[in-house]
């Protein structure tokens, strides 16, 4: 939740947002498709862009405010530059997810579903992301981490602590 | 086996799904393109989905010209560059890297690939790969030579039941959908595998996402659908990547859009992203969120094939579902009903993960018993302690006891345990997986995943996790158990959807089996399995303990203390039980009671 990546980013643009609507021709089907756009370019879903898909779309911005809390995957503060996934999947539970998570947090220095005070990670509890037969694993910004022990996992993140890299490029598209 | 074709290089595979690439096939891959631009090898370079072995990976397997192929296992690039050395420039294979032959056979002998038929053999990415093994000669078929009722009929022959968990007939499903009046009609395919430790679906869009593809385009034309839509949730980026391709190959070889072979039929499809519902897996809610809405559920009927997305007639199926069309049109609807039981008709494929030796992906006929599945199949458990339990079937699912291990898989066997078929979720656990903290997990996570629009499922779900809550502890009461019952039969009967329908399964199963293990927790205030954290205490031996000093300064909470080279104590009221000074010890000097 720092201000660097709101400028990294750049601050929400009614001409980015209207972009996005039109691309969609404002069909009211379009909206988790259209919410999921918003968040790929600023890395959250900000308030001003809610109010302005509102009045694009004539849906009430109440309406798409409860389809953002619905969906686990829309995030309504901007998040670090990198999202660390911790998965929470039965393999993994069975498998010393937590123990993972532990390692993780104490690692970055935020708890699951905040965002480190450099800036520099988020970290979110996943259900599963499907990698089971390696549990347990992690994914950051898209890449998966298997087979994880508590050491092997906080080597992974202080790799990313060194790297100066700001957002990779493949989580933007 | 032998799909080489070049007759005098070495083909060679290299698992591309997000488990290899996870465990590290990429760097692989790009050793080998490497090796490639420098030395001209004799060697083909295929990239392809999972093999299924996800245990052993990253897989690599070299068939020669001639003779025999090898499956190497747990592959490197150092170690894929002594292969090209030894295997494929001097001929002779790498025999400490492969997957010995007897493992090989136990995994595969009682598997029958229908659904996983191209999975690990063809290039997913390549439209020509899966053509040359028989993709879209199916398509071509329905398309010149049957009409959409034949087609339903075969389905019907094929005695195929959605995979997606309901087993309801597909054919009878198609039936329904043909006969509804109003157009247009839609198609969905349920993508959103969101049952946690289940992921058939997903190495199956990225292993042979096109098998999906001509399926669902088959049951477009049975239908009379013009749009299709695969709802594929988020959290599968590969999947999802790798379905972008497909579409547009398809589109470019006009199997998909308008006019498809010049026959007259217009049919394309969209993919739509999950955001992260659980519920959004139940069809209702699914297609709530196709609309752009909060994924809640509604009353049934009518039924989706009535009214469905946008009011309109729509089929929902699943990919495993889809994907086996192909086959069934092209092998015909006897060809598959030849495999299964009486009433459960032909293969399924299922996901080994927990604490199973040999985590993966199979196929094996409906009506294997669970103990081919685990034990033989599956090689027994990961840790070598005693084969527990299996969980079927996610957090709708239950738990079946290992004195049931013979169980035959199939979908009247398996509710009559109180488990549910499922989509192919199957979790092995052995003893030290305690089982109210199985309950617990799952209850947990469907608490959490409840839309909230009912209230049995939205509070009666939180009451029950209160109740586990109390019980791991150490504060459950004995009349608690009677009280988790009648709960959990009040949200069977009284919730709206699937979701609270089947959330108390997992409880009601453990406390059908395991009861015992729950009366432990509340009488004797102690966990069996060492799992529950308020239940277990620490302690570090003496005798085996030297002092070394290394779990004091794991310990994130200053609990271990004692002086060099002297034995440690841990201080049972600071200690947090989080284990990580068991797993630095390297003499095995802490003991868990």
């Amino acid at each position: 939740m720092t201000l660097k990546d709101v400028k990294t980013r750049g601050l929400p643009n009614t001409a980015v947002i209207d972009a996005i609507v039109y691309k969609h021709n404002i069909h009211p089907g379009a909206m988790i498709s259209i919410l999921q756009e918003i968040q790929e370019v600023y890395g959250y879903v900000p308030q001003s862009a809610i109010l302005r898909v509102a009045q694009d779309t004539q849906i009430s911005a109440a309406d798409i405010y409860g389809i953002v809390t619905f969906y686990a995957q829309f995030r309504l503060q901007p998040q670090g530059e990198n999202l660390i996934k911790i998965c929470h999947g039965t393999a993994c539970h069975l498998n010393g997810a937590e123990k993972i998570a532990d390692a993780v947090c104490k690692c970055v220095g935020a708890k699951e579903g905040e965002t480190s005070l450099d800036g520099k990670f988020s970290v979110e509890k996943v259900a599963c992301l499907g990698c089971c037969s390696l549990a347990p694993t992690i994914m950051i910004n898209n890449e998966t981490y298997a087979r994880l022990t508590p050491e092997n996992v906080s080597k992974v993140i202080k790799e990313f602590q060194k790297s100066e890299s700001t957002v990779p490029v493949e989580s933007l598209k | 086996m032998n799909m080489n074709e070049t007759i005098d290089k070495y083909l060679v595979r290299v698992g591309m799904a997000s488990c290899g690439i996870a465990a590290g096939a990429r760097k692989v891959n790009d050793s080998l393109n490497v090796m490639l631009q420098n030395k001209g090898l004799p060697l083909v370079l295929k990239s392809t989905g999972c093999m299924g072995m996800c245990y052993n990976e990253p897989l690599v397997e070299v068939v020669p010209p001639a003779g025999e192929r090898t499956l190497y296992k747990n592959i490197t690039p150092e170690k894929m560059e002594r292969i090209v050395r030894e295997h494929i420039i001097a001929g002779s294979p790498v025999t400490e890297f492969a997957v010995p032959s007897a493992e090989w056979d136990s995994l595969m002998a009682k598997q029958k690939r229908i659904v996983l038929r191209n999975c690990g053999i063809i290039d997913p990415e390549n439209i020509d790969d899966y053509i040359g093994s028989g993709g879209y000669e199916a398509l071509k078929k329905v398309i010149t030579q049957m009409t959409p009722e034949s087609v339903i009929n075969e389905v019907l022959k094929s005695g195929l039941r959605g995979r997606g968990g309901a087993g309801f007939s597909t054919g009878t499903k198609w039936g329904l959908a043909r006969k509804a009046k109003g157009y247009p009609k839609y198609l969905v395919c349920n993508a959103d595998e969101g049952d946690p430790g289940a992921f058939m679906n997903r190495n199956v869009l990225e292993s042979d996402p096109h098998s999906v593809i001509e399926g669902i385009i088959i049951a477009g034309y049975a239908i009379g659908a013009s749009i299709g839509y695969i709802y594929c949730r988020a959290e599968y980026p590969l999947a999802l990547e790798r379905l972008e391709v497909t579409l547009k190959k398809a589109r470019e070889r006009n199997y998909l859009g308008e006019n498809i072979l010049g026959k007259g039929f217009d049919f394309d499809i969209e993919i739509r992203e999950g955001a992260g519902a659980f519920v959004c897996g139940e069809e209702t809610a699914l297609m709530m969120s196709i609309e752009g809405k909060r994924g809640m559920p509604r009353t049934r009927p009518p039924f989706p094939a009535e009214a469905g997305l946008w009011g309109q007639p729509t089929n929902i199926n699943n990919v495993e579902t889809y994907s086996v069309i192909p086959w069934i049109i092209r092998n015909g609807g006897d060809q598959y009903s030849f495999n299964g039981t009486e009433k459960s008709k032909g293969t399924r494929t299922f996901s080994l993960a927990g604490k199973i030796a040999r985590s993966g992906l199979i196929e094996v006929a409906l009506g294997t018993t669970i103990r081919e599945i685990v034990l033989e199949m599956g090689g027994g458990t990961s840790t070598g302690l005693e084969f527990k339990a299996i969980q079927i079937g996610g957090p709708s699912g239950g738990v079946i006891p290992a004195r049931l291990a013979d169980t035959r898989i199939d979908y009247e066997t398996i509710p009559a345990t109180g488990a549910i078929m499922g989509s192919g979720g199957l979790i092995t656990m052995d003893s030290s997986s305690c089982m109210v903290d199985v309950a617990k997990y799952f209850l947990n996570f469907t608490q959490d995943e409840s839309c909230g629009k009912c209230t049995f499922c939205r509070i009666g779900t939180l009451r029950m996790l209160e109740i586990l809550e109390r019980i791991t502890k150490g504060d459950g009461k004995i009349e608690d158990l009677g009280t988790l019952e009648t709960l959990a039969l009040s949200i069977k009967k009284n919730s709206l959807c699937g979701l609270g329908q089947s959330a108390p399964n997992p409880v009601l199963t453990t406390l059908r089996y395991f009861r015992d293990e729950y009366e432990t927790h509340i009488l004797e205030k102690r966990c069996p399995a060492k799992k529950c954290q308020a239940l277990i205490t620490y302690e570090i031996m003496p005798k085996k303990c030297i002092g070394c000093g290394l779990c004091a300064r794991y310990c994130a909470v200053g609990a271990i203390a004692g002086n060099k080279k002297e034995p440690h104590v841990i201080d049972p009221k600071k200690c947090v039980r989080c284990g990580l000074c068991i797993s630095t010890c390297k003499l095995g000097a802490i003991t868990v009671y």
